[in-house]
């Protein structure tokens, strides 16, 4: 039954990193840009949540509801000083820019706010650790099963804004070839910039519910950005639902490592993904195939 | 520039005519090559004379030199952005620990334990190579993660308390000091040195064919893959190499900072800031990194900042670097890897020579 709990935990514990790579998993699915800066800059959400919900006392959804629209706007202006650019420059350097980027936002926050770590339970009153019971006498946290709701609904969105709007068709488009698209009057900047602006939503829900669940300092940004990318990667580079899958592997993964021994917890989940890696490089064909069948390719 | 007509590539023109001069070594690069022998003679002598302090500067200078150009090897001529040179950095300094423990004495273990580490690079190569940009990236940032986690398992390191190469305690201070100096200054003299070689014989011309275009020089027939891996290895090489010196000079070893991805930071501030894809950049980096960090190194975390802000304005604004920018201004070539055609005017013409660059810095250095 613990064995059972664990996997259940894990299950839980890959929808934060569904949430948290299916920004990674979107950009680099429109943009072909994997940005190295996306750990630290869901820490920045975390920083601006607790500041608003801590220091000031605001709610902390009324400060997820501010939050939101500045982190949009981070990601548009982001798109427009960094990204762009260094995408023109050559595929290499936006890998170095984001990854300076990084070095600039960690140190930052450790300049401003401090090497404390922090969280946000204890604004969100008994949520942070309430549960149901299970038949069996298995709990599942309450808040867990949100965030897991959470990274589910944000795939679907993100899936529909993709199949079925007219943004999501341009994005689709300016992706696909950004020369034609233009030709045809696709303004590829803004759809760009726009994709980037979502990317930094579903950063900022992926700060929250690392500052809802856990705890984080100001160096948290590049783990976070590893597990993103282990997420991404075991599910399937770009796609979607893939994420979600990949995420939750991950989370079981570290949580039936953590039963071995104490440092099993991360030493499981790289080991688990260089295994899938290796698996997926050598076994090509019949594996990719059955990866790649009902739950690949949400992003077209 | 005049547009040269066909009879003008002809070499063996009829005096009066145009010819081309294919040249590998100019004047400024034999000086270059003269000045550098003598700077690392005087060098040479260097702990004879210099207070302990100074050499001991030196020596870290020595490894800057060493990481930025094993980084640059891979970035800049394979194409190859690792996130994830420190973990040849650390392993290389664990293995130093390690036979040390095992009874070798602490300079073979570094030596020793770097090779070790460059033998374990080859099947990580096989693997690692067929990682492509973003994913390559990070995929060595795992991998230097997994390393650290699984050092920090051995009992003789104790987890993040570390140990220390009690070891070297066997030399008196100034004996150590002087051989951990000569040895980094041997070190960077020959790791420059093989990738110089390396990057000017047919490996060198593939591999910036594979950094410029790789699919082009897959269709030319460029083994790719067997190109990526020897520079990825010697990489790996020199990595660990440099984290044996640093241990050497430091004596404790604590895998958090041996692990840490601050180095491949600097790494990339200093490839980055010297020129990116070029023989001089890394060593121009390296040098302007020592003087950064020894004016403002104990300005802690705004000198960080500051680091990562200086990396991100040269990747945006000057991609290729200081150097970078000094050769397209003045077409200064110290340690050229490629060829250069010149064209020599017909006498009698007043023209000066023409010279243009072939295959080497003037590609596109910033990958693909």
């Amino acid at each position: 039954m613990n064995l059972l709990n664990q996997v259940l935990q894990g299950l839980l514990l890959g929808g934060y990193y569904a949430v948290l790579a299916c920004g990674l998993s979107f950009m680099f699915g429109v943009m072909r840009i994997i940005n190295l800066a996306h750990g630290s800059l869901a820490v920045v959400a975390a920083y601006l949540l607790w500041w608003l919900a801590e220091p000031l006392g605001w709610h902390p959804l009324l400060a997820l509801l501010a939050v939101l629209p500045a982190m949009a706007l981070l990601g548009w202006a982001l798109h427009y000083l960094v990204l762009e650019r260094s995408a023109r420059l050559g595929a290499l350097v936006p890998l170095l820019a984001t990854f300076g980027l990084a070095s600039v936002i960690d140190n930052a926050l450790f300049q401003h706010f401090g090497a404390d770590t922090r969280s946000l339970a204890n604004a969100i009153g008994t949520l942070a650790y309430d549960s149901w019971e299970l038949p069996g006498g298995l709990y599942v946290g309450q808040l867990p099963t949100l965030v897991l709701v959470l990274a589910v609904l944000l795939l679907g969105g993100l899936h529909a804004l993709l199949a079925h709007t007219p943004l999501g068709r341009q994005i689709r488009a300016a992706s696909e070839d950004a020369d034609t698209a233009r030709l045809v009057g696709v303004r590829t900047g803004t759809v760009f910039a726009a994709a980037s602006a979502i990317t930094m939503v579903t950063v900022t829900l992926a700060g929250a519910s690392l500052a809802l669940r856990a705890t984080f300092d100001p160096f948290s940004g590049p783990q976070q950005l590893i597990f993103a990318f282990e997420a991404v990667i075991i599910g399937g580079a770009g796609s979607l639902w893939g994420t979600l899958l990949g995420g939750v592997v991950l989370g079981v993964a570290q949580n039936l490592g953590a039963q071995v021994h104490p440092q099993g917890f991360l030493i499981a989940g790289h080991a688990t993904f260089l295994v899938i890696l290796l698996a997926r490089l050598y076994a090509g064909g019949a594996l990719r195939r059955f990866f790649s069948n009902p739950l690949r390719r949400a992003t077209p | 520039m005049t547009v040269p007509t066909l009879s003008a590539v002809n070499p063996a023109a009829p005096t009066g005519q145009p010819a081309w001069a294919i040249e590998r070594w100019t004047r400024a690069s034999v000086a270059f090559a003269i000045a550098a022998m003598l700077l690392l003679a005087a060098l040479a002598l260097a702990p004879l004379a210099l207070q302990a302090g100074v050499v001991d500067r030196l020596t870290t200078l020595f490894i800057y030199v060493i990481l930025a150009v094993m980084w640059n090897a891979l970035a800049g001529y394979a194409g190859l952005v690792s996130i994830g040179h420190q973990a040849f950095f650390g392993l290389g300094a664990y293995a130093m620990v390690r036979l040390a423990d095992a009874g070798l004495g602490p300079y073979p273990a570094l030596l020793v334990g770097a090779a070790l580490v460059a033998l374990a690079a080859v099947p990580l190569a096989v693997f690692m190579l067929r990682l492509q940009g973003g994913e390559f990236a990070i995929g060595m940032w795992v991998l230097a993660a997994l390393a650290h986690l699984c050092v920090n398992l051995d009992s003789l390191v104790q987890g993040e308390t570390g140990t220390s190469m009690i070891a070297l305690q066997q030399y008196a201070a100034d004996d150590r000091r002087a051989a951990t100096y000569w040895l980094a200054l041997a070190a960077m003299a020959g790791l420059c040195w093989a990738v110089f070689v390396l990057l000017r014989s047919k490996v060198g011309t593939a591999a910036q064919a594979i950094r410029d275009n790789e699919t082009a020089a897959i269709s030319i027939g460029v083994r790719v893959v067997a190109v990526k891996r020897l520079v990825f290895v010697l990489s790996a090489f020199g990595c660990a190499v440099a984290g044996g010196l640093w241990l050497a000079t430091s004596i404790s070893f604590q895998p958090k900072t041996y692990f840490s991805v601050q180095w491949t930071a600097y790494m990339i501030f200093m490839v980055l800031v010297g020129g990116i894809g070029t023989m001089e950049g890394p060593i121009l980096g390296a040098l302007l990194f020592f003087a950064v960090e020894t004016l403002w190194g104990g300005q802690g975390v705004l000198y960080l900042i500051g680091l990562g802000a200086i990396a991100l304005l040269f990747a945006l604004f000057l991609p290729k670097g200081l150097w970078g920018a000094v050769q397209q201004r003045w077409d200064v070539h110290l340690l050229s890897a490629g060829y250069r055609v010149r064209w020599q005017a017909p006498h009698g013409v007043h023209a000066d020579r023409v010279v243009v660059g072939v295959g080497d810095e003037r590609g596109a250095h910033t990958g693909r």
